[in-house]
């Protein structure tokens, strides 16, 4: 057995946008990559996303928006993470996000956004590179 | 088409050019890869001959535009006569911004209304609902009220427009919006023209908006078909989709197949109500996506006449052939538009949308170019516009009837395309039909292995996206400026839903919202009783919340 634990990630969808196809193609790639991924399905609130991160012990978080409400719901699930403790989760973000946008994002903490056409490699390679490293 | 004797010569000769011609020329220059397929992974050959449509036989397969099996067309004249409707996918804000918008396109030659809803009112919750934050009025427009739907028509005469209105789930409450809003205005609604999407199926394979479980969202389905079928002779009381599905990553076989089969469901279940099928078939209608592979896309418009209109003579024995038709909108894919030098989706755009005109479409909706990254500014919805009507005014393809007819590619392909379908078809059959398929999560199956394989497909570069993974641009060379909406929608949309509850009699609302909930547990079609309480004000929410309580709700799932 090796002493290092898979990475644990969880692909969120926080609110009410139903485009899931980018967040199931990333959660297929991350899992190929051999990390191990849980999806919440559609429609969470930030509040449910931190209570399944701490249910299953995530290493990363992905958040994936296409309905423009990112900045609605992003600062809420930092503001729970920070209030629940889990700052060292690594948080990324996906979807039609615009470029003014990311800036403001990234000072909240979340680490990088992905916007449409990004390849899947260079989202396995950020989460390999960034992922907190745990024992098992 | 051809006899036997004249397809060996061809073969024959055929075979001499690959051995002499092809092989000489394959030594100077290979080709490009070794082998050709469609998207939907159908292999392409390098030439088509009269060999290849050898079994087509001319009169049974494609006969002539507006007759059976309408493979060329279901009119007659086609473009000649009418031009197709020109329908842009439009709303975002409060039904104050959405109608402005609406005002402006009409003005700009615009000849259809097509209405995007916000996720609050798609998914049949208040604006005030705590789901909704943050959402109001973002991805589309909030009409959670009557009050809003008369405002959105404010000033468009609803006997002279049609109106397309994307909504499932709660299409009941939006429909019975509409049609007290033209009361209104004084127009009975056995004389409003429009749509409304209603395809409730393919929100559990697709477009994910659920919110009852598969049987009573099929039932409310057939509520809506059933009600018009009485009641408004001039509406289409759905629009089977296969748009969200191919977007949701299905390939164009897939689409077809899926769709087609939504639709065989909808017809069986309306039969169960008693109606004879060409009492409501003619109304319905479909709706394709068109991405890039220009010829399957056609093929797939044209096969999917040919399989309609077979499956409706000899699956359900229709007599009238309005019944066989397969009308349909068409969109251009929004999920081929590209973040990266979005001016460069203007020319896929119009590509997409001359294949939907080959393809016979009867309405079309044209992405706008910064559709990757934000709603359409008026400057993108404006070319999108014009997009429509430079084919349709400057191209000419619109001056004969179905003109790749014939073409042996397109006919050979077009065959394929519905012989792939038919085989998904038998399969949804044999495993009991689409709701045991959608309970073993077999459809979501299937369209998420396809995105994934397309993903991949592009990062190993044997599909080239310009600006994507080819031909890309450290620096953007156009900057454009990004459509923002009024953040302060949501809370005027809230005001205004808390002033309704306040000014209407709420008694009223309450006795009617228990009808309802008697009619809905006796299993009654709810439609007249949703007519009932929204001319009452009873909202969006409390309807949709009052049918939860009698139907359940759906859990999304979790299958990546």
């Amino acid at each position: 057995m090796s002493g290092e634990r898979k990475i644990r990630v969880l692909i969120a969808k926080p609110g009410l946008n139903s485009h899931d196809r980018g967040a199931k193609v990333v959660a297929r790639a991350l899992r190929d990559a051999g990390m191990e991924v849980i999806y919440t399905g559609l429609r969470q609130t930030p509040e449910q996303i931190v209570e399944t991160a701490i249910q299953e012990d995530v290493d990363v978080i992905g958040i994936s928006l296409l309905s423009g409400a990112h900045m609605a719901h992003i600062p809420r699930i930092m503001q729970l993470l920070k209030e629940k403790g889990l700052t060292d989760v690594l948080v990324i973000a996906g979807g039609t996000i615009p470029e003014e946008d990311i800036p403001k994002l990234k000072e909240i903490g979340v680490k990088e956004v992905f916007p449409p056409g990004t390849p899947l490699e260079k989202i396995v390679k950020f989460v390999l590179e960034n992922a907190p490293k745990r024992g098992k | 088409m051809f006899n036997e004797q004249k397809i060996k010569e061809i073969m024959k000769e055929r075979e001499r050019w690959e051995k002499t011609t092809v092989a000489d020329w394959l030594c100077r220059m290979p080709e490009r890869q070794e082998v050709f397929t469609t998207p939907s992974g159908i292999p392409i050959k390098r030439l088509y001959t009269p060999e290849d449509v050898k079994d087509l036989d001319y009169l049974r397969d494609l006969g002539f535009p507006g007759e059976y099996p309408f493979t060329r067309g279901i009119h007659a004249t086609m473009y000649r006569g009418r031009l197709w409707t020109m329908r842009q996918f439009s709303g975002y804000g409060s039904p104050e911004d959405t109608n402005k918008r609406w005002k402006y396109l009409i003005a700009h030659g615009e000849t259809g209304l097509s209405t995007a809803f916000d996720y609050p009112t798609i998914m049949g919750l208040d604006p005030d609902h705590p789901m909704a934050r943050g959402e109001v009025g973002v991805c589309g427009v909030s009409v959670p009220t009557l009050r809003d739907m008369e405002i959105l028509f404010d000033g468009i005469p609803m006997d002279k427009v049609t109106t397309s209105m994307t909504i499932n789930h709660p299409t009941t409450v939006l429909l019975a919006f509409y049609i007290a809003t033209a009361e209104k205005q004084g127009v009975p609604q056995e004389k409003l023209g429009g749509t409304v999407q209603n395809d409730n199926l393919k929100e559990f394979h697709a477009q994910k908006l659920c919110v009852f479980p598969p049987e009573a969202a099929l039932k409310l389905s057939v509520d809506v078909i059933e009600y018009c079928a009485k009641y408004m002779p001039k509406w289409n009381p759905i629009s089977i989709s296969g748009y969200h599905i191919r977007e949701a990553g299905a390939t164009a076989v897939q689409e077809l197949a899926f769709t087609i089969y939504d639709g065989i469901v909808y017809v069986e279940e309306t039969l169960k109500r008693g109606l004879k099928v060409d009492d409501f078939a003619p109304r319905l209608s479909f709706f394709f996506a068109l991405h890039n592979n220009f010829f399957e896309e056609i093929a797939k418009l044209r096969a999917a006449r040919r399989l309609w209109a077979r499956i409706m003579k000899e699956r359900f024995h229709a007599k009238n052939p309005r019944s066989m038709w397969c009308r349909f909108h068409v969109q251009t894919s929004g999920c081929t538009l590209t973040a990266q030098q979005p001016l460069n989706n203007i020319v896929r755009v119009a590509i997409q949308a001359l294949a939907a005109v080959l393809g016979g479409c009867q309405s079309l909706h044209t992405n706008s170019y910064d559709e990757a990254l934000c709603l359409p500014s008026w400057q993108a919805v404006t070319i999108a516009l014009r997009t429509q009507q430079i084919i349709a005014y400057e191209t000419g393809v619109t001056d004969t009837v179905d003109p790749l007819g014939g073409s042996y590619y397109v006919e050979w392909l077009t065959k394929e395309m519905e012989e792939r379908a038919m085989e998904y078809i038998q399969k949804i059959d044999d495993m009991g039909g689409i709701i045991p398929a959608i309970e073993k999560g077999f459809i979501v199956r299937e369209i998420s292995d396809a995105a994934y394989r397309y993903q991949r497909e592009i990062e190993e570069k044997k599909r080239i996206i310009v600006g994507v993974n080819e031909f890309v641009m450290e620096e953007e060379p156009v900057k454009i400026e990004l459509f923002r909406v009024d953040p302060e929608v949501e809370k005027k949309q809230i005001e205004r839903v808390n002033e309704i509850r306040r000014t209407r009699n709420n008694k009223k609302v309450k006795e009617l919202l228990e009808e309802l909930r008697r009619a809905a547990e006796k299993n009654e079609n709810v439609m007249p009783y949703i007519l009932k309480a929204v001319k009452a004000y009873a909202t969006l929410g409390e309807i949709i919340g009052t049918l939860k309580e009698v139907y359940g709700e759906y859990r999304p799932e979790t299958i990546i």
